[in-house]
């Protein structure tokens, strides 16, 4: 049986986490916003899954509907949209860990419902599992909720489309295992982890024909309501950092095997 | 754009300038169609062509597989197709000047032998694109479009030859084309025979464009054809040429002789009197060509400088990191050799340099992207008049260059006091628009080749230096050793510097580009009044100062009473078109830096830390205004007093003007103190001070020498501003790791 779907990415932004800009000397603040943007990469991973289903579903669309600040997004859409078809909702917001989950999953909720023509037997709502600007891994539940998605799976490594039509997702679990669960169908939300498919090549033909819709909903795109009204921060404080590093020179390799070995026992 | 000296509250650069900053300076902010042009021929750069290179695909001169991928990645990143018009499979629409400046640049970023491996291609279909009959644009380019599985047909340009003929000199050419068959009524046969020399992209070339004189009376002058693996005789790639630099691109000697219809002389024919007589030489053709390519190459070096920026700062910061004596917090473990200011200094110069050369490349290309839809207006306009090609055509724009000038004259002028309706007119005319944008492309495509791959080399080999012994191996961070010397190929190919200095020897006295300078100067005045801080007033003084020297040069003779301005004086013109690239270039920079202050502030991200940015842009471009500054001076000195015969003790003319011993006497008795002015003194006993000769006289370069001193007082400042600039190079944040492999 061949389903087609219409899959819906949320997706918002971070700065780019493999440029870690290095600290000067002084007093200055490490700033993180200095660093180009990228798209969240957890969100970037359901992306490309929901690219690679809806390439083999003929039929399927992509919307991504993606909260951020406009002039970062439309910089991302610049790589992103050669990626592969999709439809933009873009919605002008902050790009931050320190918006709330739950402020988040209600501007999406309503970005999310205002879309035409979705429908529930053929609906997927794809996300990442978490943010690499905040690891709560809450905003896709509450999301789904909102919009009354009751399957609902975390940090999906695999989904598989049945013959019959079922959804067999892949989670993972501890210990570098997985949970398998077999769903009927649609709706459902998947809260991707890595996934395990390719990241698509540039295509900027694909680009060519994206932009065609990417840039006037980039000009549409609303402010997201204020984020942040409901919530006061009292402190914020990096994690402390620990570091167990040892510098040993001239060690025998089986010495350090030994070690290691000792230290994954343990 | 301000001057002031350091202090606590000047804002001064955070990060390293982003896209949302080059997009700015390099005015494509609204062409999305470029921006993500970029980040895909970046994702293949950074990615597999970086993996390429550090996994050692440059130690092979042979065409491996490993280089062979690096095709596919190019045509699946839409890189073979962006020289292609849409109806061909392409997917930018217009002119693509700037698309291929882009492309080149960010692929030379990693490796300038990937950039050129993918360039050649469109340099074979150039002559077609440029000027190919509809249908063999409409044949080459769709096949040439990467689509599905298939693979492309890839082409290459080949002019050079093995010694004795084409090389610098153009002219002369060994390849030749004969009529092989010619039946009645029938199209003719060509037979073509040509060795190739250094002919890139020959390994996997489908097709090859080919310069070729006539070796037949029924065949008019030369002609460039092209030439398929498939027709019948030899192609023959031949071997590899064992080269230094650029290995990831394909070079080798070609042998052809081949048997190929007439329909494949590009361009068209005609056949007069039983004669067949192209309609385009191939001198024509190749330079429509090159004028346009050749920008491109030079945008490849300002790259490679710009790339060094990063590697180079992370490798000073860190220099000292790790050793027991140098504990953390220490200005030496967190400043390393930036603590030094001779690094910084360098370092700078590396940047600046990048900067303008970039500047200069990409304000080319758009020059480009804006006249090649003019040109063909203007033809349209001629032919019309009934003008056509050849001749006629150059007499009847050489009729309109006045109307050029005085456009450009009126132009110069307020508005509320010209002659309104007859500039607008002139300036609303396409081929007097045409004219003036011609004469400046003359010159600016040769400068950007000449000073980004020559002058760019010498300052590349300045960064690898920096490295230390690190910049000398293979694992030099950002591939420093290997960008130095593929610098040298950029200066090479497609007319090595010579051809440049030649040829701007010949544009750069063309009145409508003269027109054109005279108008710089100003521009770059009111510049200096709204920033100051830009060095763009010392610019325009050594503008003035280059314009007298070529006006005085134009009409001076050297000691023996020979003409000094001329084709085969190159120790006169060459240099003197040396000092107008160091112009052109700071201008360029200027320009970009001054649209930053103009643009950023309205960007919504830009904004942000733009103040920082804006003050170190500003005081990099004050430094390079004065390195050029420095040099036109040496540049003009050199050559207007140095073909001047300096007065001797033995020449009775010389010394007639010295003052006698008495003379002085007298006179100092009257004026005490007048003797100190005046050098050179006979003694009564014929004797006079121990030196070569009486001092040189300035007769007649009263205006140059007034100049030249106003031009060294016009240097006040540049200093101070490479300190502060130095001081934002100690201070800026660097991504922790390079964003490629090494
Ligand atoms: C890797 C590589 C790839 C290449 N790819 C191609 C290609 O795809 N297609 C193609 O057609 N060619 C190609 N070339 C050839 C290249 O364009 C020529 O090597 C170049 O134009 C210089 O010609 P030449 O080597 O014969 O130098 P020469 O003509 O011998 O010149 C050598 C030097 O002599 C001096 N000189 C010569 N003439 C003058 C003059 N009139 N005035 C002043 N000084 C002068 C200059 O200093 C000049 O640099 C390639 C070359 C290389 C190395």
């Amino acid at each position: 049986m061949s389903v087609s779907y219409q899959i819906v990415v949320c997706a918002g932004l971070a700065p780019d986490p493999l440029q870690t800009l290095e600290p000067v000397p002084g007093p200055a603040l490490k700033n993180e916003l200095a660093l180009p943007a990228v798209l969240d990469p957890w969100a970037a991973h359901a992306l490309y899954e929901a690219a690679h289903l809806a390439k083999s579903r003929p039929g399927s669309k992509v919307y991504l509907v993606a909260l951020a600040p406009k002039a970062k997004l439309q910089q991302v859409m610049m790589t992103v949209a050669q990626k592969l078809p999709f439809e933009l909702i873009a919605l002008d917001g902050p790009m931050s860990g320190f918006a709330d989950a739950a402020e988040v999953a209600a501007a999406l909720s309503a970005a999310v419902s205002g879309i035409a023509g979705l429908d529930r037997e053929r609906w997927l709502l794809f996300g990442g599992w978490e943010s690499a600007t905040r690891g709560a891994g809450a905003t896709m539940q509450m999301l789904a909720e909102r919009l009354g998605i009751i399957d609902q799976f975390l940090a999906v490594d695999e989904l598989r489309v049945e013959e019959d039509g079922s959804l067999r997702v892949w989670e993972r679990v501890e210990g570098g295992g997985h949970q398998v669960s077999l769903c009927e169908g649609p709706p459902a939300m998947l809260a991707w982890a890595t996934g395990r498919l390719p990241e698509p090549v540039n295509n900027p033909q694909i680009g060519m024909a994206n932009m065609r819709g990417v840039m006037p909903a980039l000009q549409r795109a609303r402010p997201a309501p204020p984020l942040g009204g409901g919530i006061e921060y009292r402190k914020v404080a990096l994690p402390a950092q620990q570091r167990q590093t040892r510098v040993v020179k001239d060690a025998a390799p089986e010495e350090i095997a030994r070690e290691l070995a000792a230290w994954i026992r343990e | 754009m301000r001057a002031t000296a350091i202090g606590k509250e000047t804002q001064t650069l955070r990060t390293l300038p982003g896209d949302d900053v080059r997009q700015i300076l390099w005015r494509f902010g609204d062409r999305f169609d470029l921006q993500m042009l970029v980040q895909s021929v970046r994702a293949v750069a950074r990615g597999p062509v970086a993996r390429a290179v550090a996994n050692g695909a440059r130690h092979s001169h042979q065409w491996t597989k490993e280089k062979d991928d690096l095709l596919r990645e190019f045509d699946a990143a839409g890189i073979t197709s962006v020289f292609l018009d849409p109806e061909f499979g392409g997917y930018l629409a217009g002119p693509k000047n700037l698309a291929l400046a882009l492309t080149a640049f960010e692929l030379a970023w990693v490796d300038a032998g990937a950039a050129t491996a993918s360039l050649a291609g469109c340099l074979g279909l150039a002559p077609i694109h440029e000027r190919g009959t509809p249908e063999q644009k409409a044949e080459y380019m769709s096949r040439s479009a990467p689509g599905g599985d298939r693979t492309p047909l890839r082409g290459a340009f080949c002019l050079t030859e093995p010694i004795p003929y084409v090389g610098v000199e153009t002219g002369l050419l060994s390849g030749k084309v004969r009529i092989a068959e010619w039946r009645e009524g029938q199209e003719p046969l060509l037979h073509v025979t040509k060795r190739g020399r250094f002919i890139t992209n020959m390994d996997f070339a489908g097709f090859v464009t080919a310069a070729v004189d006539s070796g037949d009376p029924k065949i008019h002058g030369s002609c460039m054809v092209i030439l398929e693996k498939t027709d019948a005789g030899v192609f023959d790639p031949g071997a590899p040429a064992r080269k230094l630099v650029h290995q990831l691109s394909s070079t080798t000697d070609p042998i052809f002789d081949l048997t190929v219809p007439a329909s494949r002389i590009v361009g068209g024919y005609t056949i007069e009197d039983g004669v067949v007589v192209p309609n385009y030489s191939h001198s024509e053709i190749i330079e429509a060509v090159f004028r346009r390519t050749r920008v491109t190459v030079g945008l490849m070096t300002a790259a490679k400088l710009l790339s060094a920026v990063e590697p180079l700062i992370r490798y000073h910061r860190e220099r000292f990191r790790g050793g027991e004596s140098v504990p953390p917090g220490s200005p030496r473990f967190e400043l390393g050799l930036q603590q030094r200011e001779d690094v910084l200094h360098r370092l700078l110069e590396v940047w600046s340099t990048g900067e303008a050369a970039a500047s200069l490349g990409f304000s080319t290309a758009r020059l480009f992207d804006e006249l090649d839809p003019l040109e063909r207006e203007k033809e349209r306009v001629l032919a019309a008049q009934g003008v056509h090609g050849g001749t006629a055509l150059f007499k009847a724009l050489r009729k309109r260059q006045p109307d050029a000038i005085e456009c450009l004259t009126l132009a110069a002028q307020p508005a509320g006091r010209r002659n309104q309706e007859r500039y607008d007119a002139l300036a609303a005319d396409p081929v007097v628009r045409f004219l003036a944008l011609d004469a400046q492309a003359n010159v600016l495509c040769p400068a950007v080749k000449l000073w980004n791959t020559g002058h760019g080399a010498n300052v590349l080999r300045e960064a690898v230096s920096l490295m230390g012994g690190y910049g000398i191996t293979e694992d030099c961070p950002g591939f420093l050793g290997y960008k130095w010397m593929d610098a040298q190929l950029e200066a090479t190919y497609e007319g090595p510097e010579a051809v440049q200095r030649r040829q701007l020897s010949l544009t750069m006295t063309n009145e409508v580009f003269l027109a054109q300078f005279k108008l710089w100067i100003g521009e770059m005045r009111r510049i200096a009044a709204r920033y100051p801080g830009s060095g763009a007033c010392a610019l325009a003084t050594a503008m003035e100062l280059w314009l007298w020297t070529l006006n005085h040069l134009q009409k001076a003779t050297d000691a023996a009473g020979v003409k000094l301005y001329s084709g085969n004086r190159q120790g006169v013109t060459f240099p003197l078109a040396d000092a107008l690239c160091w112009l052109l270039a700071s201008r360029a920079q200027i320009l970009d830096v001054v649209e930053l202050a103009e643009q950023g502030p309205s960007h919504p991200v830009v904004s942000e830390g733009l103040e920082g940015l804006q003050n170190f842009f500003t005081d990099l471009c004050h430094a390079q205004a004065a390195r050029a500054a420095g040099e036109v001076g040496r540049i003009c000195a050199e050559l207007v007093f140095g073909y001047r015969r300096h007065p001797s003790w033995d020449a009775e003319g010389d010394y007639q003007g010295c003052y006698q011993e008495d003379e002085l006497i007298a006179i100092e008795s009257l004026v005490p103190g007048m003797s100190a002015w005046t050098p050179d003194m006979i003694r009564e006993d014929g004797s006079h001070a121990s030196k070569a000769g009486p001092c040189a006289r300035m007769d007649g370069l009263h205006d140059f020498t007034r100049l030249r001193a106003k031009l060294d007082g016009c240097l006040t400042g540049s200093l101070l501003a490479r300190d502060r600039a130095a001081h934002a190079l100690a201070h800026v944040m660097i991504p922790q790791a390079l964003d490629y492999p090494a």
